[in-house]
């Protein structure tokens, strides 16, 4: 299964499973969704619970917090990430806040589903990642699965999560990205990163820990084969949840190697690196062998050309690792 | 679209008197509808091919809009549309040169190759911007008119808008303001039936966009798109009305998309037999015939279709052979380097 389908495949066991489950947003009946993500759910479950919408981002997060709150499970789709601004207020000013102003008696619990990142020559309206922009907000989740398994698995946690999360689809990986998804139902747990290469740093044999999520989880992969030829060997953590970040899997790793890499596309400056940095700082002081790094997108719009040199891609890590190793 | 909505829609006179040298007049708005359709022809043919990425949303089938209502401004007038903006680029008189570097992310396009398809800027023309973010711009536009009352220039602007931008609440904030502030401002919404895969019937509890204008107490036009000369008088009369009495006006223009919402779309929401039909209807073809018809002569249309043909290899061969920006381009800031005020 691919990225697609495994999502499609969590959305379609938890509707059967939950009656409460509605999905809305702009074409994601009839037509699936532009990626058609949600396709075959509209045949199968309906006009009720597939719900085409009107362009209309602020209405579509609205009336999903208002559903939520009479306790259904509303599923908003936002076409590209870079379309959730006009329902910006909604999230921010309505639903991360719900539960804490009504004292806890209400949670707007849904998922917010949307593609995010670059790599599809999508230009300044189509390629953001602002995860920050959202980690930054008290009250939200915000999860970015990097390969179908847990794709699904934390969908279907997401769904199951008593507050709002925000799922963070990498769009440039959807199909690229295919591997085993078990049938059935099976949750991946909120806010557990994943070690995906492990690292062992010895006497005169530094290894460098790179904290990645999404996308750029396979450019880090890439960079970290490379700098093996050159000798120096990357622990590589999928945080997978954003926040709440899973700060002791990354303080232990951390701890292990002395050096770390952040990647994220999203700009550099307050991005969500410099949160990550800063927790290390707090943390790990001690440890360090090295400055941290941050490998990330410009401090400018996305750009339609040069797109291969605005992503944090391998060739840009790779003398980020070799640096922080010999430093 | 069926016959009685057709007839629904009052088809009005005009006090106003078209140009003088009407043929002539035609046979140049003929020219830049045909301009702006090969050179979208040649995009698409060069997406196919990789040389554009991305998202490419053409305009084919709704040239004439473009086309008119430009015809009805002057050089320094302004116009602020949506990512489906190649089509008021050309119409404003942006070179099919920059239009088509910027397709291919060079460094010689317009935004030098860092916009692309959707965010065409012209200073020459007074463009002022292709967005995509769907109904950003409205507000927006509506204070570029803010800003030529202010400074008493008689300019005016136009905002286009496809019918799905009706939905978002930008729509309603930048009509609300023009109306309250009395702004020299036409909003044409190119009512093209459909909102990516959502037809008109889905999307508006009213399918009469033109309506919206009454809640706001302008004054608001409807009409199809059938011949050039018709948008040019309709949206002309807004004009007037903006640049005499500095007052808003809400255009509902019912036109239509002959290619897909984008050049990944394959338009599966429509059937083939609705797109046949509208494709009779071509305002492009229609002013070639009318012009034939009314004697114009066909050997000065043809060399008017040679002239435009090199135009359009021209600008192809020119975004071929532009460089690419140089990468350190990134390294400034926004407000930085080549980008500084
Ligand atoms: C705020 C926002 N939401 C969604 C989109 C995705 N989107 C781009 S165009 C479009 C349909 C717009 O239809 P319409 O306004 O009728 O213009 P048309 O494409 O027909 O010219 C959608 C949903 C977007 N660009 N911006
Ligand atoms: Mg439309």
């Amino acid at each position: 299964m691919n990225l697609v389908q495994a999502i499609n495949d969590a959305l379609k066991l938890e509707m059967k499973r939950d009656p409460r489950v509605v999905v809305l947003g702009e074409d994601v009946g009839r037509v699936g969704g532009v990626f058609r993500v949600t396709q075959g759910l509209w045949d199968e479950f309906g006009d009720d619970r597939v719900v085409d919408t009107p362009l209309s981002e602020g209405g579509i997060l609205g009336t999903a917090i208002g559903m939520a709150l009479y306790g259904l499970v509303p599923v908003p789709e936002i076409q590209f990430a870079d379309f959730i601004f006009p329902g910006y207020d909604q999230i921010v000013s309505e639903l991360a806040k719900m539960r804490w102003r009504s004292g806890g008696e209400y949670s707007a619990k849904m998922v917010v589903r949307t593609p995010v990142g670059g790599g599809i020559r999508g230009g300044l309206y189509h390629s953001q990642s602002p995860e920050s922009l959202f980690i930054h907000v008290a009250g939200l989740k915000v999860v970015c699965p990097a390969n179908p398994y847990d794709a699904k698995g934390l969908l279907l946690a997401s769904l199951r999560d008593p507050d709002p999360v925000l799922f963070f689809e990498p769009k440039r990986i959807y199909r690229a990205s295919r591997g085993d998804v078990p049938e059935g139902d099976y949750t991946v747990e909120l806010g557990k990163a994943k070690i995906v290469r492990e690292a062992e740093a010895a006497p005169g044999k530094p290894a460098v820990t790179i904290l990645a999520w999404g996308a750029m989880l396979y450019e880090a992969v890439a960079a970290a084969e490379k700098a093996l030829e050159l000798g120096v060997e990357c622990e590589i953590v999928d945080l997978r949840t954003l926040w709440p970040v899973d700060v002791e899997t990354i303080a232990a790793s951390v701890e292990k190697t002395g050096r770390v890499i952040v990647v994220h596309e999203a700009p550099k400056t307050c991005g969500f690196g410099a949160e990550l940095v800063a927790l290390i700082n707090e943390r790990c002081f001690l440890s360090l062998e090295a400055p941290p790094v941050r490998v990330a997108g410009f401090d400018t719009p996305f750009p339609y050309t040069l797109e291969m040199d605005y992503l944090p891609l391998a060739h840009r890590i790779l003398p980020a690792i070799v640096e922080t190793a010999r430093y | 679209m069926s016959q009685s909505d057709t007839q629904q829609i009052p088809q009005q006179e005009s006090p106003l008197t078209r140009p003088s040298g009407q043929l002539d007049h035609l046979a140049d708005l003929y020219r830049q509808m045909l301009l702006i359709r090969r050179v979208e022809e040649e995009a698409a043919r060069a997406y196919a091919q990789g040389k554009i990425g991305g998202f490419l949303h053409l305009y084919i089938g709704q040239e004439a809009v473009a086309v008119g209502s430009i015809a009805a401004l002057k050089p320094e007038d302004y116009v602020v549309t949506t990512y489906r903006d190649h089509g008021v680029a050309l119409a404003k008189g942006m070179s099919a040169r920059a239009l088509m570097a910027e397709l291919f992310g060079k460094a010689t396009g317009c935004s030098k190759g860092l916009g692309g398809s959707m965010h065409m800027f012209d200073a020459q023309t007074n463009m002022l911007g292709g967005y995509g973010i769907v109904g950003g711009h409205i507000p927006l536009a509506a204070g570029v008119a803010f800003a030529s009352k202010y400074r008493a220039d008689g300019r005016v602007t136009l905002c286009y808008f496809g019918e799905g931008a009706v939905s978002i609440g930008g729509f309603h904030e930048g009509v609300s303001l023009a109306a309250l502030w009395k702004l020299p401002i036409v909003f044409i919404c190119e009512n093209n039936e459909y909102s990516m895969g959502t037809p008109l019937s889905r999307s508006m509890s009213v399918e009469d966009v033109s309506m919206k204008a009454l809640g706001y107490g302008i004054d608001r036009d409807r009409f199809f798109v059938e011949d050039v000369l018709d948008v040019e008088q309709r949206i002309g009369e807004a004009v007037q009305r903006a640049r005499e009495m500095s007052l808003p006006t809400l255009v509902e223009v019912r036109t239509y998309r002959f290619r897909g919402h984008s050049m990944s779309d394959p338009a599966k929401y429509r059937t083939q037999q609705e797109l046949e039909e509208r494709k009779k209807k071509d305002p492009l073809f229609r002013a070639r015939v009318k012009l034939v018809d009314e004697g114009y002569g066909e050997s000065r249309l043809k060399a008017l279709e040679e002239a435009i043909e090199a135009e359009v290899a021209d600008a192809v061969e020119f975004a071929n052979t532009s460089p690419e920006p140089d990468p350190s381009l990134l390294e400034s800031t926004t407000y930085d380097g080549p980008f500084a005020a």
